[in-house]
């Protein structure tokens, strides 16, 4: 990789970030907002690995890489998580959506 | 690792849970207490895991703060153990268990992994592994919450989640920017490395903001209420008194230690101005509640408040009164809104119902729980004589020391409101109960006497400052100072 | 712990425990509990009686327990203590025995006796408090104790009231704490000294310190009823008869002037008082407080309100003493805090046996009750002719203390106050002495003898007779070496270090 390539990554990285972000909040069924939440986590990782960018010809640094893929068991764990809930949601409420302000029920 | 033995030994014999967790309680009590002696004697502590040092080990760091929380979660956990042991077996009794016996079987070992979680986190040393036990946390909580099941605990657990993960993220991104600036991950080391600039600043304001979602600041707040309320007692006592805290420690610690190149009095004031909001926002919100644990829960988003408001005092001040202020608030709290959710479940199990207006008769049949929830209160309110009192003389001398008047009016603003609302719920207990009541059901005693306890704690505190903020300055920052950490 | 520590301690824990104990008896267990509340008073009287005698032979009684930074919970027993402590524990029995008469065959006894106890116990504490810390941790303690009395009833007026009461109460007592807190701040230690431990602050920080004196005073001020932090006492009157009676002679009220008293003589001073300029504008406040109390008694037809509004107005007379410069005047407001202390006890003692017996509420229903229930109107009178300030009573003793006091330090403008405010006592108290003997009833009384030859309960008719007696006692034998004002005497003495 080149720097120039190394600064694209990041950028691609923190883009999906925000887009992910802004899906969360703007869509209100939940498959969505796990969507969503996944590509944040990925333009999370994506930045990471940029940072793991060693200089020309060297290996490169291994650290983000153990941090990125810790990142991902958590991303998985809570996906699957969300989706038994979400799937629980369902069963009890028929819908697969979270009321738009805080509910009290 | 005492926890997690047991959490996977409850996993594999569902009927031991209870008494597994009552075991590593008991064990991780006598731990605690020989570690404040350590801490007192020695100062604070490091340990790196299986011998290898940072910046490519794992330490553990135990300062007197640290040592603190966990006897604070040694303790809360403790007691509401002792009362979900009782809590769910005679719910057993007296309901058809066969749904819940199912949920029982999850809810010792979730129980044990929230406890491991926890203590991991008030002695991790390096932002990763703050990362990940914080995640544990997160997760653990979340489905605690869940496994209450009617549909009302499962949209908040699903909130919770969702925003739990959205602030974990941000937290990462924190810690990626930070490590690409400084190639290590270390607190120690990177606190050394860090200067001043937008890559600094990026990383910080991402950490900060991810750890303020999860701690439930105002204007973040949202998921709390109806989380906390939702599940059950248990869980709620513990999600209000340590979860929350968990998170907001990891703010405190990491404002003055790691970030303390970049965290200057400016961005303190902002955090405080947070702080203060939610303490008034919190509080009307409360007050303005119909169902009693949501009013509990709108009390844990106003004293979340107070934690923040403590920031810049610690900056200003000369002696370590804000820090120790500052957690001396967060161990009454923890005392003392987990008594008071125990008091408030108390209180649902009899009349069978939380609205406020309506519970005049369990009040006055169940006046042990009453008790205990004026005790809290009075610790809340930061009224004489509690730990909650001691907390908020310290921070107002703080304050009044510094110049700083507008905390201290914030201060007696939000004692007087957590008076207001926690009134609201006090005085049932001398209204005669209305005709449409049904007759309160009994509350096995056992119950009732552990949420007496807790409150009592939370009062005890008020007597035995001493020694608690001697222990307290094992660590603490000086102002001006970035905290030396280890030996 | 040495002997003298302990009795401190054991005072305060006499009504405290068995306030406890009671909390977790049944209803029913009537015995045990009077004997319980009684040991409990009984043993306090002793106790106070013990330690005035070390006192009057200058031993020493205190204990520390250090328990913040320096900061000690710190109790002792000088002359001051005694005379607040004295007064509760004498005026806790009495009103003991009266409200075990009184609510009796009530819901929810234990409960009340319970907090009653704790209430008690924090007034002790105040009286025996030793610096300001200590004093704000029982002063918020008795708030917290005395809400649960107000609203014992559980109607919708008296939930009003209460949170009325806490309203002002917690307000005030942040005000308090606020004022402490940056005290400290300041001098780093504020323990009650004779004569003031602020001195050389000050000369360096007058500013701060008038700030937190005002600041003290107006937290200190809901408790004492100065107007306009008054609004609560009225309204609490819907509390039942002993609740007021105490509440009104002895906890709270007595509470805030004392603290007052606290602040002006042990932590700033009358010197330092006097150089910082605050003596007048405290004195002005005072005044005001005791004429417009009069007047709003004046315009009250129920007898409760009208001697709540009375309260207001006769308690300013100690703020108004120690307002004062000079020995006469402290003096006559000190000795007042326990001449009206009894003065008003036995008055709400009667207003309640009126109420409790005939269903009286109002002033204009007491028509020739003189006649029905002689003795209480009799030790009605007493007290009231007390009020007014006429000999041989009690109250004689303090205005005429107050009197020359003002004169022996100039403010003419006082003595114009004390003159007009008795002129005012008996326009809004000799009415009702008259109502209640000379004119012929509107009706017959309710024909109920059940206390035979008594005309009532003989636990409500001793409590009042015992107090008017004293307030009696007090103005005839002023000069006897046992009497309030020659404790008072010996305050003062030390005080002014004359």
């Amino acid at each position: 990789m080149t720097s120039s390539n190394v600064d694209f990554f990041l950028l691609a990285g923190a883009a999906l970030f925000c887009l992910g972000f802004y899906a969360l909040a703007a869509h209100a069924h939940l498959l969505r907002k796990i969507l969503a939440l996944n590509v944040s986590g990925s333009g999370v990782f994506l930045i990471l690995i940029a940072t793991a960018h060693g200089p020309e010809g060297a290996a490169p640094d291994p650290v983000p890489h153990a941090l990125v893929l810790t990142g991902i068991v958590v991303a998985v764990s809570a996906t699957a998580l969300a989706l038994v809930l979400s799937g629980r949601v369902h069963e009890a409420t028929g819908k697969a959506e979270l009321p738009a302000g805080p509910s009290d029920s | 690792m005492l926890p997690l033995v047991c959490a996977l030994g409850a996993f594999m014999v569902p009927r031991a849970g209870r008494w597994l967790t009552l075991v590593a309680a008991a064990g991780l009590s006598l731990i605690t207490w020989d570690m404040a002696r350590v801490a007192l004697s020695h100062g604070a502590q490091r340990y790196p895991l299986a011998g290898w040092g940072a910046p490519l080990g794992i330490e553990l760091y135990a300062d007197g703060a640290a040592v603190l929380m966990l006897a604070l979660t040694v303790t809360v956990m403790g007691s509401v153990s002792l009362y979900a042991g009782e809590y769910f077996s005679s719910k057993h009794r007296h309901q058809n268990g066969s749904a819940h016996e199912g949920r029982a079987v999850f809810f010792w070992p979730l129980w044990l992994f929230l406890w491991c979680g926890l203590n991991a986190l008030f002695l991790s040393a390096d932002i990763f592994n703050l990362y990940v036990t914080l995640e544990l946390v997160g997760l653990a909580a979340v489905t605690l919450a869940a496994l209450e099941g009617g549909p009302g605990a499962l949209l908040a657990a699903t909130r919770y989640l969702l925003v739990s993960l959205l602030a974990s993220f941000c937290f990462l991104l924190g810690v990626a920017v930070l490590y690409a600036g400084a190639a290590t991950l270390d607190i120690e080391l990177l606190r050394q490395s860090m200067t001043p600039g937008p890559l600094a600043w990026a990383g910080v304001s991402f950490m900060v903001t991810g750890l303020l979602i999860k701690t439930a600041v105002f204007p973040v707040h949202f998921w709390l209420p109806p989380a906390h309320a939702q599940a059950s007692t248990p869980v709620s006592a513990v999600l209000s008194a340590l979860v929350v805290k968990a998170s907001f420690y990891l703010l405190f610690r990491l404002w003055f230690d790691l970030f303390s190149a970049v965290a200057k009095p400016p961005s303190a004031e902002f955090l405080a101005s947070l702080g203060a909001a939610a303490v008034i926002w919190g509080s009307i919100q409360a007050l303005r509640q119909e169902r009693l644990k949501l009013l509990v829960a709108y009390s844990t988003v106003a004293q979340v408040g107070y934690l923040l408001l403590a920031i810049p005092l610690v900056h200003a001040t000369n002696d370590s009164s804000g820090w120790a202020g500052c957690f001396y608030w967060a161990l009454s709290h923890g005392c003392a809104k987990a008594a008071m959710f125990l008091a408030a479940g108390n209180l649902l199990w009899a009349a069978g119902h939380d609205r406020i207006a309506e519970l005049g008769g369990a009040a006055k049949q169940l006046g042990l729980s009453m008790f205990a929830f004026l005790l809290a209160a009075v610790s809340l309110a930061g009224l004489p004589p509690s730990g909650g009192f001691i907390a908020k003389w310290l921070l107002l001398s703080a304050s009044l020391a510094s110049g700083q008047w507008e905390k201290a009016v914030v201060l007696v603003l939000g004692g007087l409101l957590t008076a207001a609302y926690s009134v609201r719920v006090l005085r049932q207990a001398f209204v005669p109960a209305t005709a449409s009541e049904q007759p309160p059901r009994p509350v096995p005693r056992l119950l009732e006497w552990i949420a007496v306890s807790l409150s009592l704690l939370a009062l005890l505190l008020g007597f035995y400052a001493n020694p608690i903020v001697r222990l307290l300055q094992v660590g603490a920052p000086r102002a001006g100072q970035a905290f030396t950490g280890g030996l | 712990m040495a002997w003298n520590s302990a009795v401190l301690l054991l005072i305060i824990l006499s009504s405290f425990i068995t306030g406890l104990v009671i909390f977790f008896l049944p209803d029913d267990r009537i015995r045990l509990r009077t004997t319980l509340n009684l040991t409990g008073a009984t043993s306090k009287l002793l106790l106070i009686g013990f330690i005035m005698w070390g006192v009057h032979q200058e031993t020493v009684f205190e204990w520390r327990l250090p328990l913040l930074l320096g900061i000690d919970f710190f109790i002792h027993a000088d002359a001051l203590s005694i005379l607040f402590g004295s007064l509760s524990a004498g005026l806790w029995f009495l009103t003991t025995v009266y409200a075990v008469g009184y609510l009796e065959g009530s819901p929810d006894r234990s409960r009340f006796f319970g907090f009653f106890s704790v209430c008690v116990s924090a007034t002790t504490g105040i009286a025996l408090a030793g610096n300001l810390f200590t004093f704000v941790i029982f002063y918020e303690l008795l708030t917290i104790s005395t809400y649960p009395l107000v609203v014992h009833r559980g109607t919708k007026e008296a939930l009003r009231a209460g949170q009325s009461y806490l309203g002002y109460t917690l307000g005030g007592g942040a005000v308090l704490l606020v004022g402490v807190v940056w005290l400290y701040v300041l001098a780093g230690r504020v323990d009650f000294t004779v004569a003031g431990s602020l001195p050389d602050l000050i000369e360096k920080q007058p500013a701060s310190l008038k700030i937190i004196f005002v600041l003290l005073i107006a937290g200190l001020g809901v408790k004492a009823a100065l107007v306009p932090l008054h609004g609560w006492l009225p309204q609490a009157m819907i509390a039942p008869a002993p609740v007021s009676a105490l509440l009104h002679a002895v906890a709270v009220v007595k509470a805030g002037a004392f603290g007052i008293v606290r602040v002006v003589y042990d932590v700033y001073g009358v010197k330092g008082l006097a150089a910082l300029g605050l003596m007048n504008p405290l004195a002005m406040v005072a005044s005001f407080t005791i004429v417009y109390g009069s007047l709003c008694a004046l315009a009250q037809s129920d007898l409760k309100r009208r001697l709540a509004f009375s309260t207001v107005s006769q308690v300013s007379y100690i703020v108004l003493g120690t307002a004062t410069f000079g020995p006469v005047a402290t003096v006559g407001g000190l000795v007042h805090l326990i001449h009206q202390g009894l003065m008003k006890i036995t008055l709400f003692f009667c207003a309640g046996n009126y109420a409790e017996t005939l269903g009286i509420h109002k002033i204009n229903e007491l028509a020739g009750v003189g006649r029905r229930m002689p003795w209480s109107t009799a030790a009605f009178t007493i007290s009231a002719l007390g009020m007014i300030g006429v000999p041989p009573t009690a109250g004689f003793v303090s205005k005429w203390f107050l009197g020359t006091g003002a004169v022996d330090a100039g403010q003419y403008w006082v003595l114009g106050v004390l003159l007009l405010s008795s002129l005012l006592n008996a326009m809004y108290f000799l009415p009702i002495v008259f109502i209640a003997w000379f004119r012929e009833p509107a009706g017959p009384w309710p024909e109920d003898r059940k206390f035979g030859r008594w005309e009532t309960h003989w636990m409500l008719l001793a409590p009042p007779l015992t107090t008017a007696a004293l307030v009696l006692a007090a103005g005839l034998f002023a000069n006897s070496p046992f009497s309030p004002l020659q404790w008072v005497r010996l305050i003062a003495f030390r005080e002014y270090g004359l």
